[in-house]
């Protein structure tokens, strides 16, 4: 036990835990950027996909649907490790650096958006088509149908499915740490994996383990409290 | 005004084309209750649709009031369904909206002030007697309070034509009474014209004042009520008319069966049956009978059986002049 506390592990450890909560920040706040733009990008999309259908609310161009559902399904496919380092010019375009948190969240966004438009799509089907009748027959154009009825009736289904989009992109956000994003994916991998520091990948990943706890624990009830369904 | 002429409308299936609608001509005249009653897949649903262009014609023309409904762009037709408005079967309420706020959304379409909008949906509320519904969730509703929300939710932007899709399927028969009887106030305070689909008589029976039987996509029969009522002519007339089934023709040896029709006059103060016994002695039998009152007055149908005797001829004369019932001799 002794020899432990003496050992350069112990003593690494110790190093590097006051960087820990700002390693914990940075997990935070890259997961809830990626987030959201996954969602900015992916919302549009995910509703373009039931509503442009050829009985949805406003019909697009079958050639179009084609398109964004196989673009959609590529993307998707790309094995989310592939896609960072496929990824790694256009990071450096748009924030210019491939290296980093900051960075991380062009190659974290490009693999959650399709996933994020394919819940949305989801959530969306769930939305009772007598009720976007009733909303054509009071006169409801396509955008306030979108706006007023599908987004507003499937909120808690969409709550719900945002909550799988942040923990699955909390997990992408760790692996980021292989080519040099920050986070607590970075310490996991930088000091357990390549120098063999057991503890500190214990840790790392207990800590991402109780952030998706927390995360998923507000999700859900969040979904449950919007729910305007449930009689309570 | 509501106007149908040549109406067609088909569906492609993988099975082939079906004919949903086939050449519908219906003239609906302002302040009707109007019915369209049929089994199901007879296509009251989609004729009810084409009304408000929820479903497109294939053929035909449709005129509600001053507007030619199929040649109307979206913007135009946005603004004429505010004066065509539906309730439905499954009430069809945003579930996650309070019971003011779905009133309200029809105004919010529409664009009216928040203030004004609220204003109207409370005295809407008032209206269908769920004042102190406005912050309930339709979820928190039976279904015949949901459909009182779905009636003043339709009445929001001062509708000319109210559509009911089957309003009442889903109910129990006192809620269907209930809200059947706020109907018939919506019609008559408001001068409403309203068009009823259904697949019970009953529902037709109770509020319309006219009424087009269809099956399988045409009208096979258009009238009064009462008139229908009492001389369903077609098959699927008398299917509605006699839901358990038509009395049977049934001929007995030794007597002559007569089917009565009530055409419903006041028919209730005189009994025939009795009567014919005591005037004619003739000792009549009823083999079937399916005979209702509607508005006070005596609809349907009787088969008799008379016996074959000295006071057969008599009685036979006797019906004949019987005020307010048609009769014809049944063989075989």
């Amino acid at each position: 036990m002794a020899e432990f506390f003496a050992g350069k592990e112990w003593t690494t450890f110790m190093q590097v835990l006051p960087t820990l909560p700002f390693e914990t920040w940075e997990t935070i706040w890259s997961t809830c950027v990626a987030t959201l733009l996954a969602l900015v990008i992916g919302l549009p999309l995910g509703v373009c996909l039931v509503t442009g259908e050829k009985d949805g609310v406003r019909p697009l161009p079958l050639w179009l649907m084609v398109l964004l559902n196989a673009v959609i399904n590529l993307l998707r496919s790309v094995p989310f490790l592939i896609l960072m380092i496929i990824v790694i010019p256009l990071s450096r375009l748009i924030v210019g650096t491939s290296i980093g948190t900051v960075a991380s969240i062009v190659p974290l966004v490009i693999a959650s958006f399709p996933f994020v438009s394919r819940l949305v799509e989801t959530s969306m089907r769930e939305v009772d088509a007598g009720v976007i009748e009733a909303a054509q027959s009071m006169g409801a154009s396509p955008l306030q149908i979108i706006m007023k009825v599908m987004i507003p009736e499937s909120m808690p289904s969409l709550v719900a499915n945002i909550t799988i989009a942040a923990t699955t992109i909390m997990g992408y956000g760790a692996m980021a740490g292989i080519i040099g994003g920050g986070g607590l994916g970075k310490v996991a991998i930088n000091y357990g994996y390549y120098r063999f520091n057991v503890v500190l990948e214990f840790v790392a990943t207990a800590l991402l383990v109780v952030l998706v706890q927390v995360l998923q624990t507000f999700g859900t009830k969040l979904a449950v409290q919007c729910d305007k369904r449930i009689q309570k | 005004m509501i106007e149908l002429q040549h109406l067609t409308k088909r569906f492609t299936t993988q099975s082939g084309t079906v004919v949903a609608l086939n050449d519908i001509n219906l003239t609906i005249r302002d302040g009707d209750i109007y019915g369209i009653i049929g089994m199901s897949g007879a296509g009251k649903s989609t004729l009810v649709r084409c009304i408000n262009m929820l479903e497109r014609p294939d053929e035909g023309t449709v005129a509600v009031n001053e507007h030619r409904m199929e040649t109307l762009t979206p913007a135009q037709l946005r603004a004429a369904r505010r004066e065509i408005t539906m309730i439905f079967q499954q009430f069809n309420l945003l579930m996650q909206r309070t019971c003011l706020r779905n009133i309200m959304f029809p105004m919010e379409l529409a664009k009216v002030p928040k203030d004004q909008a609220e204003a109207r949906a409370r005295e809407l509320l008032a209206l269908v007697g769920l004042p102190d519904k406005a912050d309930a969730y339709p979820a928190q509703l039976s279904g015949g309070q949901k459909q009182r929300i779905a009636i003043a939710r339709a009445l929001a932007t001062d509708p000319k034509v109210l559509l009911c899709d089957e309003a009442t399927s889903a109910l129990d028969p006192n809620t269907t009474h209930a809200i059947l009887e706020l109907i018939r106030r919506i019609n008559r305070e408001l001068g409403i014209t309203v068009v009823v689909i259904t697949h019970q008589m009953s529902v037709v029976e109770e509020i319309c004042n006219r009424v087009a039987i269809l099956d399988q996509g045409t009208v096979v029969e258009e009238g009064d009520v009462q008139e229908i009522f009492s001389h369903p002519k077609s098959a699927a007339a008398r299917r509605l008319v006699y839901p358990a089934g038509a009395p049977r023709t049934e001929t007995m040896d030794g007597y002559t069966t007569v089917r009565v029709a009530f055409n419903g006059t006041q028919t209730t103060d005189k009994p025939l049956v009795a009567s014919l016994a005591i005037e004619c002695n003739a000792l009549v039998s009823i083999l079937a009978a399916d005979t209702r009152i509607v508005n006070g007055q005596t609809l349907g149908s009787m088969l008799l059986a008379l016996p074959n005797d000295e006071n057969r001829e008599k009685a036979l004369e006797y019906i004949k002049n019987y005020p307010g019932i048609t009769y014809e001799e049944v063989n075989g």
